[in-house]
């Protein structure tokens, strides 16, 4: 039999840095956050890009904007539940409300390959009308281009919000303070699963349906039980984990989640099984996380509770002393461990 | 959910830690041989709520890790090539070869794509008459059976652009293997689960008596994992060296035949080197003459590719069961999942990604 000389053992150099862009540069793990802080941050910062919130607030005389922008380049751009053009609408719309601001007007540029179906586009235009329609938004500003067919995948959208933050709202992920309760407004994992079963390639069927949903009615009625809301995210790329890890990060503070109190859908569950995914790693497109004072998240929950987008919302931790900036959640065990940020594209595993 | 609750029952999995803790008298170490039980093991904290008596140890059981660096550079090398669709499993992207690793050959314009089974790179090549289609595949008996089922489905389409890099390993001589070793510190296995499922027990049994350690295949679970270091305890307690099945709802005697049949149709046993530990003789799976036109490392002409490996992290170790992640100086530091310096912390799978993802507070 071989004798194992462990002092000959090895293991290849890794690559440290990469010199052109990669995929997981996008996913809204440790690489894109990389990127943020040593691309583009040293040359843009200011105090309020610093801030690294999903949206800009702007003090103008009188008012307070909440300004915010989002490009969606979407494979399939029709999946269960959705498509590219209402996620386009909802997720912006959903990057304004999420500092408590009551979204008004919204542009929409369209990025077109030569040869996408006019039934496709027409079909996607008219989720956007119905999509800005529910939102109470109204699309004022937009632009076209059409590129050769290879450079853009069918169609690619942008879109830019406006809205106005109401007197007394102060929303900010470096709000959160000890004792403050973390809610959780239902499900997770549903539209990053929706789109990873319904991709090419991947051969099972599953009932999982894309939650992308305008936000900012919901946030409304949170907001009229306080305005005393810390801190709230819609928690898309890199799921509730990312979400979570910017949270505790941004306040210095620790958070502690009590992993049986997150909601997962069985046939979202069930995907994520299968493919070896962590649905708390998984995209959301109508969720929120917000961060409310311990003697009010009752009285939010129960409000949420009645609202169609947060009948599912749940508490779901706790901001503690403890580790600063690091989150953990209970296992079933009753033992803590750590909830780390995800550092690229998930990868469904082997076996 | 139906077949995964029931195997995570918080309260039955407080009782079976209560009788483990109860039985146990003595120091001992269990290795845990599959690296989907590693993460089960850290995801949900059993070791931290075992008596200090049982040490487990993370054994060489994630494909990704234990595949050498030469066949990444292979890979890398095939997928490279204008004329081809390189087709593998999600987790061997990330793996580094020595200059590069798949994904920045996809940022490279390499056609580079995840596949959820071998079958749908058949597919792929079905629908791509003038491209070569490659699958890269990698694991242990658990995926055999599905690599060899897409050779033998090309074979009989005559689909001639099909082909298969192979790196297939086999459990059994690398337990063997590590009994062996002068460093051995194991005295207890947990097999893996899902490669019993294809290939039985009957091949544990005479490891179990000649190296005399208790073998029980295990599942994966929090209660299969529970269940089965008790059962690993019990027998070491009571100095019996017995191969036993806690994994009953999948693993049967004599294994599943018809996936046996099809893998040595397709597949011939042959010497594997493994990352971190060397050459294996008899360890690994390697393509039969009769389907030879399917072997890609003939096809594109890379068997010639010898990368030397470095020597600058322990995974090699760990794989082993000689050190724990954080016992590494470059764990948590040079190394992170972002910039891995060893395969054991690429894959999700791996020890040392499992420990990082859940384990840093430590």
């Amino acid at each position: 039999m071989t004798n194992i000389n462990p002092e000959t053992l090895s293991c290849p150099l890794p690559i440290m840095d990469h010199d052109t862009i990669q995929l997981s540069h996008g996913a809204g793990g440790r690489l894109s956050a990389d990127l943020i802080d040593k691309i583009f941050l040293p040359r843009f910062g200011n105090e309020t890009l610093d801030k690294l919130e999903d949206q800009a607030t702007l003090e103008l005389p009188g008012k307070k904007l909440a300004f915010s922008t989002d490009s969606f380049v979407v494979d399939p751009i029709f999946f269960p539940g959705g498509n590219i053009g209402e996620l386009a609408i909802n997720g912006t719309v959903n990057d304004v409300c999420m500092c408590g601001a009551n979204p008004l007007y919204i542009s929409a540029s369209f990025i077109l390959e030569e040869g996408l179906p006019m039934e496709d586009l027409h079909r996607i235009v008219l989720s956007m009308e119905e999509a800005a329609k529910n939102a109470g938004i109204r699309i004022v500003t937009g632009d076209t281009k059409v590129v050769n067919k290879g450079n853009c995948d069918k169609i690619f959208i942008n879109t830019t919000g406006l809205g106005i933050v109401p007197d007394g709202v102060n929303i900010s992920a470096s709000n959160l303070q000890i004792g403050d309760k973390i809610i959780l407004s239902g499900t997770i994992a549903d539209h990053g699963m929706a789109v990873m079963t319904s991709r090419e390639g991947l051969s099972f069927q599953t009932q999982v349906k894309s939650d992308t949903v305008a936000l900012n009615s919901l946030v409304e009625e949170m907001l009229n039980v306080t305005k005393g809301i810390q801190a709230m995210r819609d928690p898309t790329r890199g799921g509730v984990a990312a979400t979570l890890n910017e949270f505790a990060r941004s306040s210095k503070i620790g958070i502690q989640i009590d992993g049986d109190q997150i909601p997962v859908k069985p046939e979202v569950h069930g995907a994520c099984e299968v493919l070896g995914i962590d649905p708390l790693y998984v995209a959301n497109e109508g969720k929120l996380i917000a961060v409310v004072p311990d003697n009010r998240a009752e009285e939010i929950l129960s409000v949420m509770h009645q609202h169609p987008h947060g009948k599912d919302a749940a508490i779901i931790g706790v901001v503690v002393e403890d580790h600063p900036e690091i989150v953990t959640i209970k296992t079933g065990l009753g033992v803590n461990r750590i909830l780390d940020m995800p550092v690229g594209e998930q990868l469904p595993r082997i076996c | 959910m139906k077949y995964l609750d029931e195997f995570r029952d918080p309260v039955l999995a407080k009782k079976i830690v209560a009788e483990i803790n109860a039985t146990v008298t003595r120091p001992w170490v269990i290795m845990e041989i599959c690296g989907g039980q590693t993460h089960s093991i850290i995801r949900n904290g059993i070791d931290q709520v075992l008596a200090k008596e049982i040490e487990l140890v993370h054994g060489p059981g994630c494909p990704v890790c234990v595949t050498p660096l030469e066949i990444i550079d292979k890979a890398i090398e095939i997928a490279s090539r204008p004329d081809v669709i390189f087709t593998s499993f999600g987790d061997m992207l990330r793996v580094p070869g020595s200059k590069k690793d798949l994904f920045m050959v996809k940022s490279e314009g390499g056609d580079v794509r995840t596949v959820y089974s071998p079958l749908e790179a058949v597919e792929i090549a079905r629908n791509n008459p003038d491209k070569e289609v490659v699958f890269f595949a990698v694991g242990f008996e658990t995926t055999a059976p599905g690599n060899s089922m897409a050779i033998y489905t090309a074979a009989k389409e005559r689909l001639t652009n099909f082909s298969e890099l192979v790196s297939h390993v086999l459990v059994p001589p690398a337990m063997e293997a590590l009994l062996s070793s002068p460093d051995n510190r194991v005295q207890g296995y947990l097999a893996a689960g899902h490669v019993c499922t294809v290939m039985g027990l009957e091949e544990y049994i005479p490891i179990a008596q000649k190296y005399h350690v208790p073998i029980v295949a295990t599942g994966f679970e929090p209660i299969d994992i529970l269940e089965g270091i008790l059962l690993v305890v019990k027998q070491l307690e009571e100095g019996r060296c017995d191969v036993e099945n806690q994994y009953l709802r999948s693993v049967k005697l004599k294994g599943n035949i018809p996936a046996q049949n099809i893998i040595q149709k397709v597949y011939k046993v042959t010497n594997r080197k493994w990352r971190g530990i060397g050459e294996i003789p008899r360890s690994g799976l390697s393509i039969r003459e009769e389907y030879i036109d399917f072997d890609a490392e003939k096809k594109f002409s890379v068997g010639d590719i010898n990368t030397m490996e470095s020597d600058l992290c322990i995974s090699g170790e760990i794989l082993q069961g000689l050190k724990k992640p954080h016992e590494c100086p470059a764990f948590g530091k040079e190394c992170t999942p972002t910039h891995p310096l060893g395969a054991t912390m690429v894959s999700a799978e791996g020890a040392c990604a499992a420990y990082y993802k859940y384990q840093r507070l430590r």
